[in-house]
């Protein structure tokens, strides 16, 4: 067989089983899983190779999503969602993303940190302006991190200055993913330097308002298809009414909506590592070394043994912490676990594929590449690995 | 406004390599993936459109089969149909189970419920039968408008562009009347989140062929299903005097 028609056998093969889990998800999360596998399959896959190269944002699809649902998954009826839970996040999370990386960051960042954290701490008049009245393909943003405050959140210093019934908020937030194409963000700003951390403040901005700037569009390694830039805000002015929750009270905001954002990066990255691991056993069966599938040889039974363990022991931390962020009870630990191993295993496995397709895993022929770009992100966004393991480390010992 | 029942199979799923079971007796269908039939996607997508246009009132969706065959029936009710009814039938009864047994089934539902119509898909992709439609209308004695590629209702009948070997044939049928939705009918919708949700409070209601009063014991035997033969490689011949030799030596002629 040429390799040009063991390309289109191997990048139109479906596979036919997803043995991946022990974990039963109900009916409901099995149709919606569907539903985002289909969608994935014909609407994104074809699409996602251009869509990388040319830095394009996907707007049609993204409109498409929208229709579904899947925009608004766990905002409350009442706003036009379908109150569904973390766990639906994830499962359509890593469906979008295993056809396309970047369209699963636009999402999962959308619903786990933009609407989540209003559904959750929202006014009724918040909600219906910041959530009720979004329709079709918009979007929202999350913006928390600046030039000079990332991992160090409490860092943060665009400012906020009461000026009679509004703030005045002044300063530029970076990496916002959704700014260059959103409707309206959550924007951290501090109204008080001296109270460090204690200062900080969450504001409901939208971002046709005036003194808003957006920056240049960030070029990226990898999800590409996400639109990410700065946004400087000058002399920007906020109704107090837009306060999310308390004055000061943003930086617990930020920490705790950020369990739920680590579920979703989580989902993102199993997306993107089924796919490789899906592509990997594809070309693993078909490409032939001296007569035989070089699936026959134990040097890749191996490496495709220790790519599906790690996915599959990542899925069910997963989606275990997707089931905790729905109780009372803090699970930051295990949302920090399972965002932890969920980038290391999309590293690993996408790596490991690369290996497998050897040469063809080098060039944009095939997505292998396109995957190992896409997942690096994981390690680093919704808190930095090295942060990630910090805040387990202190659980462990705090609970023994 | 018409009342529709739709017949939706639980198949194994249209990407999945088939494998024979080793001792012949069928094909593997354990821990394989299953999904609806596609055709009867396309039969539910038509009668969801019905019901958009107020030309349907309510959309039965009914399945033959196992416990599973409930997967298919939610599908279903996820697409906008409004009530389901697994006529339940397991083990050794599902494997015998023909389309002379559904047919009569989905005939006796169809009395019951009291519908308009009934739209299936043409054939299932396991069995490839194309008989359930057909069988069905028969026993009802219905008219049929099989392999619809285009249907459009009026007051009391149909017409329908039927797809045929040499062409298209438009016919118009009386209600109430039995249809088979064929590949270019429609294209099926996704089950969007909130119709997924709204699913959840729809009734799926279980029988067993017996409350229907209809008898489900085999008519065939399996005597045994194989893999078709391997696909010889060809061969370039100079002229057609070789080729007819090839041909007369291979016993073809």
């Amino acid at each position: 067989m040429s390799m040009k028609k063991i390309l289109k056998v191997i990048l139109n093969e479906v596979p036919n089983k997803r043995s991946f889990s022990l974990h039963t998800l109900s009916p409901e999360h099995r149709l919606l899983q569907k539903t985002c596998r289909d969608f994935a399959e014909a609407e994104l896959k074809p699409i996602a190779a251009q869509l990388d190269k040319e830095h394009k944002f996907p707007a049609q699809q993204i409109e498409k999503i929208g229709d579904l649902g899947l925009l608004k998954i766990n905002v409350s009826e009442q706003y036009g969602g379908c109150g569904h839970d973390t766990l639906a996040v994830a499962v359509a999370v890593e469906e979008i993303a295993r056809g396309c990386g970047g369209t699963g960051s636009i999402v999962s960042i959308h619903n786990a940190l933009y609407n989540g954290l209003v559904n959750r701490v929202g006014t009724q008049e918040q909600k219906e302006e910041f959530l009720g009245r979004f329709t079709g393909g918009d979007l929202g943003c999350f913006a928390l991190s600046e030039p000079e405050a990332g991992s160090d959140v409490s860092a943060v210093s665009t400012t906020a200055t009461l000026c009679g019934d509004c703030y005045v908020l002044n300063g530029t937030k970076s990496w916002v993913t959704n700014a260059p194409v959103g409707k309206a963000a959550v924007v951290f700003a501090t109204v008080d330097k001296t109270l460090k951390h204690k200062g900080i403040t969450a504001f409901l901005l939208p971002l046709s308002s005036n003194g808003v700037t957006l920056g240049k569009k960030d070029e990226k390694l990898g999800i590409r298809a996400s639109p990410t830039c700065n946004l400087i805000l000058d002399e920007v002015e906020v109704p107090k009414d837009n306060v999310l929750g308390e004055v000061g009270g943003g930086f617990v905001l930020a920490m705790t909506q950020l369990d739920y954002a680590r579920v979703g990066i989580g989902a993102q990255a199993l997306g993107i590592a089924q796919a490789a691991l899906e592509l990997a056993v594809a070309f693993s069966k078909h490409r032939k070394t001296f007569g035989q599938p070089i699936s026959s040889y134990q040097a890749v039974k191996l490496r495709l043994a220790d790519m599906a363990v790690r996915l599959e022991a990542a899925r069910l931390l997963v989606w275990r912490a997707a089931a905790l962020c729905d109780r009372p009870a803090k699970s930051t630990k295990e949302s920090s676990m399972a965002k932890l191993a969920a980038s290391e295993a999309a590293t690993f496995i996408t790596h490991g594929a690369i290996q497998i397709l050897g040469g063809m895993g080098y060039v944009s022929d095939m997505p292998a590449e396109r995957h190992y770009r896409d997942a690096r992100i994981t390690e680093i966004y919704a808190g930095v690995n090295d942060i990630q393991k910090l805040l387990i480390g202190d659980a462990v010992i705090q609970e023994n | 406004m018409a009342r529709v029942l739709v017949g939706v199979k639980r198949v194994i799923d249209y990407a999945v390599k088939i494998r024979v079971k080793p001792d012949k007796s069928g094909v593997v269908t354990d821990g394989v993936k299953h999904s609806m039939n596609p055709f009867d996607e396309i039969a539910i997508e038509e009668a969801v459109r019905l019901k958009e246009k107020k030309l349907a009132s309510e959309i039965i969706a009914v399945s033959c089969g196992p416990t599973q065959s409930q997967e298919v029936i939610r599908t279903a009710l996820a697409m906008g149909a409004d009530k389901g009814i697994h006529v339940e039938v397991s083990g050794k009864d599902y494997e015998t189970l023909q389309p002379i047994h559904v047919s009569k089934i989905l005939a006796k539902i169809a009395q019951n419920e009291k519908v308009d119509m009934v739209i299936v898909g043409k054939q299932a992709i396991d069995d490839d039968s194309n008989q359930t439609a057909q069988m069905t209308a028969a026993v009802l004695d219905w008219p049929q408008a099989t392999f619809a590629s285009k249907v459009e209702k009026g007051d009391k009948e149909i017409t329908v562009t039927r797809e045929v070997d040499g062409g298209l044939e438009t016919i118009k049928c009386k209600l109430p009347v039995v249809i088979s939705a064929d590949l270019r009918l429609n294209e099926p919708r996704y089950a969007t989140l909130p119709n997924i949700m709204k699913a959840k409070k729809k009734p799926i209601a279980k029988v067993t062929p017996k409350d229907l009063g209809v008898d489900v014991s085999p008519r065939i035997t399996v005597v045994s299903v194989e893999d078709p033969p391997v696909r010889e490689p060809g061969v370039i011949l100079p002229d057609v005097d070789a080729l007819v030799a090839k041909l007369k030596e291979g016993g073809h002629v």
